[in-house]
């Protein structure tokens, strides 16, 4: 068991935090997912933080110069990156701490990403990081392609699913990859702590960040990000098609600490697919066979990581 | 006191570095970077260095772990070559607009393809534009100073710019040289601890590398040429005191028998040592030849360099690097730049030589400054010429 986390009582919806280290007013669009779980990510880490945050919606949405959304120091390098940015300010402190130029109280570092960032163009920078063993948590905002260029798929873009980069057309049906487990490639870092979380069920995603926080070297933390724009969805079922999410298995809801796989959510009566594909245009053009296909694969999935949380 | 020891360039380097004592070191390796960041981590191993050295994955994530350790507020450095060079290219022109100070030694090395691990100038005249404080050594001794000096001048907060040392890879980063190293003390008195004006801390908040709307990036542009233009004033100022501790003189632009000469070699970098030589054999031979060499590369000394020209009429550059297509080399083209329509401007000629460990010899620098007399004499076909090409 980890140590740090036995004086950490959780949150609760009654003693949520006050504070906003993200604010509001920002430029994010109506129903953004995203945005909503970042703010979570924020209150749950507090004003001693320092954020890297990798280009991309979040990036943008809240630093357009000279406004700022950010009330903690926050850096933005470049795209794939953040973790080697991560990795060069947690370096500075302990070093600085070392020689007293700076205080000791212990400071955050979180680096954040969208999945492309992640999954995709910045996988290696990521690795590097977490195999280095650097005190620092990264989150991954997961809204399933590259919504900040205009909804192109990335490895993150779920099987079937329509972008721009992956029209359903006569020849084709969406994307036809399923989508990248990047929780389980960092899992096969050996980091100390990993989870998914969701927006619908915000204090079990804010305890799981703080949890990252707290735990001593890397920590990584893949959120459900619900985009309205890109997936075409009402903004005003983001937090509903989050917990769909979850209840139909789609996105499964576990923590991996010190490589042991816990599921935080058991679904024992799940809903179908097709309860979550409702209301997202992405999903519109799939026939029959593809959505059997999709429940068949899905079923399969949650199969294997709950034999893997049996494993212990 | 300082000591003077017969040491490997790249040694000596990281021992420069050690002395002006280094925080955060994230580096990768590339031949013929190697032995400095080797001895790096082997001072930071053995307790002699009090640093984070961060074996990076990649030359990419080195400059962008550079960039958040300096955000953080350590003293930050890095060295690469070519290839990896290459790979930063996305991430160099960020620290230098953010104002991110840090010191990068590049040990000069030609580029793909064909590979070669051999030196010339290509790697780092594809990166001239990065925005960069950019100087080249021409001796071991010079690689110590001018690193020192790239810390000083790169924290000042009158400049504020990350700095690279150009060294020739292997012709300098692997001879042996005799070299005095500094003493401690003296490089503590002339490099005060890093105190960036901002940097990333939870007391003090601030917001770092936001979007540059169309309102606001040109602006932001022309604030990091104008930060360029007058960072000229700290970078002598950095060399006048480094003469009144360390004793050793530096200029923007060093001039070697340049009296009444007919011809002048312009250099940059190792190649320089030889092309003396050559200018005193030539001397000896009764030519009126002398020898320029461009320490600052960037920002560019065009006045100090109008200067050192003097009356001569005929200029013979020399580029490390062809630009296929181009009208010339950097240099060269730099220069015609430099002197377009100034009354009694020299002749410019341009010559591209040592490409790819290939060696300038001194026939090679008497054979330019032949060409050169006769293209004084009937202006040349091309804009150019290779030199030492083989014929079959």
């Amino acid at each position: 068991m980890i140590p740090e986390f036995e004086k950490f009582k959780g949150f609760k919806a009654k003693n949520l935090p006050k504070d906003e280290p993200l604010s509001s007013g920002h430029r994010a669009c109506q129903g953004c997912g995203e945005v909503l779980a970042l703010r979570m990510v924020m209150k749950a880490l507090g004003k001693d933080v320092i954020v890297c945050n990798a280009t991309g919606c979040m990036e943008i949405i809240t630093s357009p110069y000279p406004h700022t959304a950010w009330r903690v120091p926050w850096i933005h390098i470049a795209f794939e990156n953040a973790a080697s940015v991560a990795s060069g300010v947690e370096s500075a402190r302990k070093i600085l701490a070392r020689k007293g130029k700076i205080p000791k109280k212990h400071v955050d570092i979180l680096a954040v990403g969208g999945d492309g960032a992640t999954g995709d163009i910045g996988l290696q920078w990521i690795s590097g990081a977490m195999e280095r063993g650097h005190d620092f948590v990264y989150v991954c905002l997961d809204n399933e392609a590259y919504m900040n260029t205009g909804v192109q798929r990335s490895g993150c873009t779920p099987y079937g699913a329509m972008t721009t980069t992956s029209p359903p057309g006569k020849k084709s049906f969406g994307q036809v990859t399923w989508k990248k487990n990047v929780p389980a490639i960092m899992v096969a870092h050996n980091i100390p702590y990993v989870a998914t979380a969701s927006p619908a069920y915000f204090v079990d995603l804010m305890n799981k960040v703080k949890k990252a926080a707290l735990v001593k070297g890397p920590a990584y933390v893949h959120i459900y990000s619900p985009c309205p724009t890109g997936w075409g969805s009402a903004g005003e079922r983001s937090i509903e098609i989050s917990r769909l999410a979850v209840e139909t298995k789609v996105f499964p809801l576990y923590e991996v600490i010190e490589g042991r796989y816990i599921i935080s959510r058991k679904i024992t009566k799940p809903k179908p697919v097709t309860e979550y594909f409702k209301g997202q245009r992405r999903f519109r053009h799939l026939d029959e066979d593809h959505i059997a296909y999709i429940q068949r694969r899905v079923d399969a999935e949650y199969e294997k990581l709950l034999r893997l949380a049996e494993m212990g | 006191m300082s000591k003077r020891v017969g040491i490997e360039v790249s040694i000596a380097i990281a021992e420069a570095v050690g002395l002006a004592r280094a925080e955060v070191i994230p580096a990768y390796p590339i031949t013929p970077q190697t032995h400095i960041v080797e001895h790096l981590s082997e001072m930071v191993a053995n307790g002699e260095l009090d640093a984070e050295f961060v074996p990076v994955e990649s030359e990419h994530a080195a400059m962008s772990c550079c960039c958040g350790s300096s955000a953080a507020g350590a003293r930050t450095f890095t060295s690469s070559s070519a290839q990896g060079l290459s790979l930063m290219s996305e991430i160099l022109y960020i620290p230098s607009t953010m104002r991110l100070p840090m010191v990068m030694v590049v040990a000069n090395r030609a580029m793909s393809a064909p590979i070669s691990i051999w030196n010339d100038h290509q790697d780092i005249m594809i990166q001239r534009d990065i925005g960069w404080i950019q100087t080249f050594a021409e001796n071991g001794q010079e690689a110590v100073d001018l690193t020192l000096h790239a810390f000083r001048v790169a924290e000042d907060r009158n400049v504020s710019l990350p700095m690279i040392v150009n060294i020739d890879g292997f012709t300098l980063s692997h001879v042996i040289e005799p070299i005095e190293l500094p003493d401690q003390e003296d490089v503590d008195k002339y490099l005060p601890p890093f105190k960036p004006r901002y940097k990333l801390d939870p007391r003090r908040p601030i917001t770092m590398g936001p979007v540059g709307i169309p309102e606001v990036y040109t602006e932001a542009k022309v604030a990091h040429d104008k930060a360029m233009k007058k960072a000229k004033r700290y970078i002598l100022k950095a060399w006048n005191e480094f003469e009144e501790i360390f004793g050793r003189k530096y200029n923007p632009v060093e001039s070697y028998r340049t009296e009444d000469a007919e011809v002048l070699l312009v250099t940059m970098g190792s190649i320089s040592e030889t092309a003396m030589t050559a200018v005193d054999v030539m001397r000896e031979a009764g030519q009126k030849v002398g020898l320029l060499r461009i320490r600052l590369w960037r920002p560019f000394p065009g006045q100090e360099f109008r200067k050192a020209v003097g009356k001569t009429k005929v200029l013979a550059v020399i580029d490390r690097c062809l630009p296929p297509g181009a009208l010339c080399g950097p240099v060269g083209a730099e220069l015609r730049s430099l002197f377009y329509k100034i009354p009694g401007a020299p002749k410019i000629f341009s010559f591209v030589a040592g490409l790819g460990g290939r060696d300038v010899t001194v026939e090679r620098f008497q054979e330019i400054v032949d060409k050169a007399r006769q293209f004084a004499k009937k202006r040349p076909r091309e804009l150019y010429e290779v030199i030492g090409v083989r014929e079959k």
